[in-house]
């Protein structure tokens, strides 16, 4: 494989397309799969066939387009590849589908009832630079992906860059750990590069384990080729020659869409042995997580690529000296892979004229919880919250009251109303009491109660947590204990002041960062929403009417 | 270690397909150590749970002490050691899908079934599982059903597709 073969592709599916009338993708993301996105796709398939129109439209499933709650969505490129016009339609039932094909293909015009992009403010306030490619390729179509510039970076990488001089593209960028802790990417990768060893490993963290986050998944599934040559990118820059992803079992469509990519990668001989004609070799394989949140640590995450339990590690020394086998490794989330084509093939500079003086890039939030439009959005670093609630997710329905938006899934915080405008950047976050954590963004509203959500997210981090060491196995539990005791109604102010004790041990003495972030919603809870607790222990009240208090309980309050 | 498990032992049934389809799936893998998570996740998609001989068969095969392949099995939450039902009821309990009403889903099906989470009614029909979280946020409340997914669930829907299985 050499640059122009890589072209020859592209041009063979352009041409494919420019022969044909239109383009018609199909959102095939998991939340269109599940109002039977695929039923649409066969649909469509079936009477473009019927009509003998075949050769006229170029008919696809594509990545997660973002609007999950509009879906099945259906995409139709018209015009010329160079002048295309796009249609979207929310919402496609049977009887859409046949006037889409109808339209489109034998009148020549739109059906109806269709957005466009640009006018849509849940996609015009969006910048897309992870997300690019969704809905405009098909990701089990490799050469669909060429098209669009897949492995053009890789090859721009191998052939005209050094590998010192593409962790330099990376550092100037700007770029940080997706993964939510926000570490400089380059520095990571110089790092590793410097770290003696005859053998080094890439591995994409894609255990997305939190809950209320899907972008991981959506990248993995939509754009798996993005991914993949990011990685290759990495090793190049750092001197491996074998990756891992590691995705959960949760997501058995990208273990799948990932499987196919890799298949067909290798097929090109874009991974193996000689890629470009060079003398770099890198490997991918698998590796299917198995339902542990303690995975997304780094320690843990190596633990389980080596077939056991995954339980972190004391750190230094740390991955980029000691991973692993004892290897170098680099470990990057998935959506900070997938930023690194795009920084190769525009540069460093590129990327760093986006976002805020400290953040650089793009983020890939999943909005969901009480938002009129929920899905799969990607942001400008320095977008205030009120941008993201109120425009692109439309508000909240039902004509409640915004109460707070929850970051950093377990990890992370609530962000009350007063700082609606805070500009979501890491450091803004961080002063807040909040991270930016993996992307999950969860809308509340007045029928929220707080104390119940901090009560949740201690649950989730007491199940979860690996059981190594004593102050997150028993400190989680003793504070979902004292969490209960107060929805109950049974609780005191001595118990609020005996979880705040607590919440400072769990996060001061912690092995690993899930103990350590553990307290974190317990923290921000008790700091924006006092109030809420002082219902629960001194008016046996739960303001939102979450709760449900016992009887003694109420029977203790002086009518 | 617990008693042994009723269901059909993989070693014992010499013409057992399945043990087969597992030998070869441990072949792919070379017989490495490492690749326990692998071979585990092979085992259940064959026999639907990991039984005691199972876990047994493959500390042999990938030459691991028993202790760490059952810790290994016990650790992730998505091995399972028992038998599950015939069809499987899984209510997510992410935080989108929580603060959508997901625990009232769970509540409804907890009564219907007469199980609590993780646990397989009587007749061997029906498990209640709960999730974390499947990556469904964008339609939550989202709920399982054996290996569909649906989203903006409620109680009264859940309850509809439970019951036509125990009919």
């Amino acid at each position: 494989m050499n640059r122009e073969e890589l072209e020859q592709i592209a041009e063979r599916w352009r041409s494919d397309r420019a022969r044909r009338r239109c383009r018609i993708s199909v959102c095939c993301g998991s939340g269109c799969q599940s109002v039977g996105a695929d039923a649409t796709l066969e649909r469509i398939r079936g009477r473009v066939r019927e009509a003998g129109l075949e050769g006229e439209a170029l008919v696809h499933g594509s990545g997660c387009i973002g609007l999950c709650q509009a879906g099945p969505i259906v995409e139709v490129e018209a015009g010329t590849p160079e002048a295309p016009t796009g249609h979207l339609y929310l919402t496609v039932d049977d009887a859409t589908a046949d006037r889409i094909v109808s339209s489109h293909l034998v009148d020549g015009q739109p059906a109806g009832g269709e957005h466009a992009r640009a006018q849509d403010p849940f996609f015009a306030r969006q910048v897309q630079v992870v997300l690019e490619n969704a809905g405009r390729i098909d990701p089990e179509d490799i050469e669909s992906c060429i098209a669009a510039g897949a492995y053009g970076a890789l090859e721009k990488a191998l052939t005209e860059l050094t590998p010192q001089e593409v962790i330099q593209e990376i550092t100037t960028s700007g770029l940080r750990g997706r993964g939510g802790a926000g570490y400089p990417t380059g520095l990571k990768w110089s790092t590793v590069s410097k770290s003696p060893g005859p053998r080094k490993f890439v591995i994409c963290n894609g255990d997305e384990g939190d809950p209320g986050a899907f972008m991981d998944r959506a990248v993995m599934e939509g754009d798996p080729h993005k991914v993949l040559e990011g990685m290759a990118i990495a090793a190049y820059a750092v001197g491996a020659d074998r990756g891992y992803v590691y995705v959960r079992a949760e997501y058995p469509l990208a273990v799948k869409r990932l499987k196919t990519a890799i298949k067909q990668a290798e097929k090109l001989q874009l991974l193996g042995n000689r890629i470009f004609d060079t003398g770099f070799n890198f490997r991918v394989d698998l590796r299917i997580g198995a339902g542990a949140f303690v995975c997304g640590e780094e320690t843990a995450l190596i633990a389980s690529v080596e077939g056991k339990r995954g339980t972190p590690r004391p750190r230094p020394p740390y991955p980029a000296v000691s991973g692993l086998w004892g290897a170098p490794t680099l470990i990057n989330n998935v959506e900070t892979l997938a930023n690194v084509p795009t920084i190769v093939r525009r540069g460093g500079a590129w990327l760093a004229g986006i976002g805020t003086a400290r953040s650089k890039g793009t983020k890939v939030f999943a909005l969901a919880g009480k938002v009129m439009n929920t899905g799969l959005i990607e942001v400008p670093m320095g977008i205030t919250l009120r941008q993201i609630i109120f425009d692109i997710g439309g508000g909240i329905p039902g004509g409640k009251k915004f109460k707070a938006a929850q970051t950093g899934g377990p990890s992370g915080g609530c962000i009350p109303a007063e700082h609606l405008d805070l500009p979501v950047d890491y450091d803004s976050l961080a002063q807040v009491g909040t991270i930016m954590g993996s992307g999950g963004l969860i809308v509340m509203d007045e029928s929220s109660c707080m104390v119940d959500v901090a009560k949740y997210f201690i649950d989730f981090c007491r199940a979860e947590s690996c059981g190594k060491c004593i102050p997150c196995r028993a400190g989680t539990v003793q504070m979902h204990e004292l969490l209960s005791r107060i929805t109950r109604g049974e609780g005191t102010w001595d118990d609020v002041s005996r979880l705040e004790e607590l919440a400072d041990l769990v996060r001061a003495t912690s092995l690993c960062g899930l103990g350590q972030s553990a307290p974190n919603p317990v923290v921000s809870t008790l700091r924006y929403f006092r109030d809420e607790y002082g219902a629960h222990v001194a008016e046996k009240r739960c303001p939102a009417g979450v709760c449900q208090m016992t009887a003694a309980a109420r029977q203790g309050v002086p009518a | 270690m617990r008693a042994m498990n009723v269901a059909p032992a993989p070693t014992a049934a010499g013409g057992d397909k399945r043990l087969k389809m597992l030998d070869a799936a441990i072949r792919r893998q070379q017989a490495q150590p490492d690749a326990l998570l692998e071979v585990l996740h092979s085992a259940q998609e064959l026999y639907g749970f990991l039984a005691d001989d199972v876990l047994v068969h493959v500390g042999r095969s990938l030459k691991l002490p028993l202790s760490r392949v059952y810790g290994v099995a016990t650790f992730y939450n998505h091995f399972t050691l028992a038998p599950k039902g015939e069809h499987t009821c899984t209510v997510c309990l992410g935080t989108a899908c929580y603060v959508k009403g997901a625990g009232e889903i769970l509540r409804a099906a907890r009564r219907e079934l007469g199980v609590a989470e993780g646990q397989t009614t009587a007749d061997g029909k029906v498990s209640l599982v709960v999730a974390r979280c499947v990556g469904a946020c964008g339609i939550a409340p989202a709920v399982v059903f054996d290996q569909e997914m649906a989203g903006k669930q409620t109680p009264e829907a859940v309850l509809a597709r439970v019951k036509g299985w125990t009919r």
